[in-house]
């Protein structure tokens, strides 16, 4: 069987895994529509203007596949490793290209999926209306922008224990999120928090989707994602060779 | 005929001089195992002697610190050695959401000439439950369906870490049934077991590992009579019990391997029963309620391993 029909066999595998206990989807999907409702609907100077419902949208949404990345890699991956069926995964004929492969693929879907609702909802009670052309590109852009915590999850999941990797899955997210600019617009920040904030990858990325859907771009933003992108790439690689499943005999 | 990969002419496994810490501690230490297309090698010894950690060097788990570890004359971490290998999942961890043939099916695609999903779960009485998730599988059944997973890709090497703990005695033996047919379609098969009859059914060769070293690798019957003890025990009135002045005297009977007094209660582990009697009786020791019985393979194990210890501190 080839690399690349391995690889989709163990997407197929993850995801039916996953579906199988549907209140984990559900979950991911549930909880940035409900942001929405909750948070951005009541404003009506965001909700009824276009261009800043449209922001708002993009913005919950890059938080959403920001926190399915960071929750399904690093708490779930590391997760998986303590299970036995994993050790023996690894004892198959299959490279780690296939099982990397397919925790990849899988999560980008559930990433989509977890969209879907909270899209769905925006078009239906915000002003927001982008056309088909600016979603797709808005969603691409989107998934671009939260792929370093993709490969920090992966870092996470493959270097730490199931306990430690939720909480600095936590302690990680949370944080970055905020002086990134996805809860409060960072025009509000102070001076030094602003300078800080434009070298994380969550204010990168959000700048970048901003910049996509018709905001004010800037290079700098573009430079620091690919910047942490690579970074992160190397650290999750290195986690991942160094993984020999659990640390005991 | 059974998946041939690798250099042909290659031992299926070849461990030569390999040590593999964690930490501080040193799980093997210098081991060498070589085994050859067709043997059933049985691999025996306490938990913690390092079975398990030498099983994960062959199956491609794991690096050694040290030392050279083939399967098929290739390297077991490069996925291409290990297509002629079967294996099972421990502590029979299966994903409790997929189903019976779903779980198959997963493993069956790894390889290029697997079984067909039905007539496997057949031939392992699951065909019933194809269609169960596996989380609401009993124990013996899981057990069962982990085993099926080993020989699912028509594997040359078969590696089994206990293969039939849990299992009530009718699952043992259809276990068994399934891993002699396999062995006798020309399968090689590798299986680590805490019970001495398991053994004495399936291996050919055993080898002794304790402590990260191998102790005995032999046939079955020179193995078996090198950890072949008797238990004899009895009891000491209470007026003659002085703990060490007796300890000393038992222990030096001939025939004792080992010896441990636990109140008026003396056990001792003999490596031939009869004389250690008889210096009993000429020793003039009051003995009562005197039993002999076949030692079991993990009191065996012990004493063998007390000696090698023994030897250590005083080299």
């Amino acid at each position: 069987m080839s690399a690349l029909a391995l690889t989709w066999h163990h997407t197929r595998f993850q995801l039916l895994e996953t579906v199988r206990v549907p209140i984990a989807v559900v979950g991911t999907m549930v909880f940035p529509a409900l942001a929405l409702v909750f948070f951005v609907l009541p404003q009506r100077a965001v909700a009824q203007d276009p261009a800043s419902a449209t922001a708002a949208v993009a913005q919950l949404a890059l938080f959403a596949a920001m926190s399915t990345f960071t929750f399904t890699y690093g708490a779930g991956v590391a997760e998986d490793r303590a299970l036995p069926f994993d050790a023996y995964v690894r004892t198959l004929p299959a490279g780690p290209g296939a099982r990397l492969g397919g925790r990849v693929l899988s999560g980008l879907v559930l990433g989509l999926a977890s969209l879907v609702p909270l899209v769905l909802i925006g078009w239906l009670f915000t002003a927001a209306d982008p056309t088909p052309g600016r979603l797709g590109l808005g969603a691409v852009a989107v998934l671009v922008s939260a792929t370093p915590f993709l490969l920090l999850g992966l870092a996470i999941g493959y270097g730490l224990s199931t306990k430690a990797a939720l909480a600095v899955a936590q302690v990680v997210l949370f944080p970055l999120a905020f002086a990134g600019g996805l809860f409060l617009p960072p025009q509000m920040f102070p001076a030094w928090l602003d300078t800080l904030s434009r070298l994380l990858p969550s204010r990168a990325g959000r700048d970048v989707v901003h910049w996509v859907l018709g905001g004010p771009g800037s290079g700098q933003a573009v430079v620091v994602l690919v910047a942490w992108t690579l970074v992160l790439g190397v650290l999750a690689v290195a986690a991942y060779r160094r993984d020999e499943g659990r640390r005991f005999r | 005929m059974h998946t041939a990969t690798g250099a042909t002419g290659a031992p299926v496994i070849e461990a030569r001089g390999v040590t593999r810490r964690f930490g501080d501690v040193t799980a093997l230490d210098e081991v060498d195992l070589v085994v050859e297309p067709g043997e059933l090698v049985g691999l025996l010894g306490p938990n913690g002697a390092g079975k398990t950690t030498l099983l994960s060097l062959v199956t491609g788990q794991r690096r050694p610190d040290a030392g050279v570890v083939r399967l098929f004359g290739g390297d077991p971490r490069d996925p291409r050695s290990r297509t002629g290998l079967g294996t099972t999942p421990q502590e029979t961890g299966l994903p409790p959401t997929l189903r019976v043939a779903e779980v198959v099916e997963f493993v069956a695609r790894h390889y290029p000439d697997p079984r067909p999903t039905g007539a496997l779960l057949d031939e392992f009485g699951l065909g019933p439950l194809a269609r169960r998730q596996t989380g609401g599988l009993s124990g013996g059944e899981k057990r069962r369906l982990a085993v099926a997973l080993a020989l699912v890709g028509n594997p040359a090497l078969v590696v089994l870490d206990e293969p039939t703990t849990g299992l009530d005695v009718d699952g043992r033996h259809a276990l068994w049934e399934a891993l002699l047919a396999y062995h006798a379609s020309g399968g090689t098969l590798v299986l680590t077991s805490h019970y001495l009859e398991e053994v004495q059914t399936l291996a050919r060769r055993v080898v002794v590992v304790d402590r990260g070293r191998v102790l005995a690798d032999d046939t079955l019957e020179a193995v078996l009579e090198r950890v072949a003890l008797r238990r004899v025990s009895f009891r000491l009135p209470e007026a003659s019990l002085d703990g060490a002045h007796a300890h000393a005297r038992l222990a030096a009977l001939p025939g004792v391997a080992d010896a441990a007094l636990d109140g008026d209660r003396v056990d001792v582990l003999a490596s031939d029963a009869d004389a250690v009697v008889r210096g009993l009786v000429t020793t003039g020791v009051p003995f009562r309620d005197l039993d002999v019985q076949r030692a079991s393979l993990e009191e065996a194990f012990l004493s063998l391993t007390r000696d090698h210890a023994v030897e250590e501190v005083a080299a």
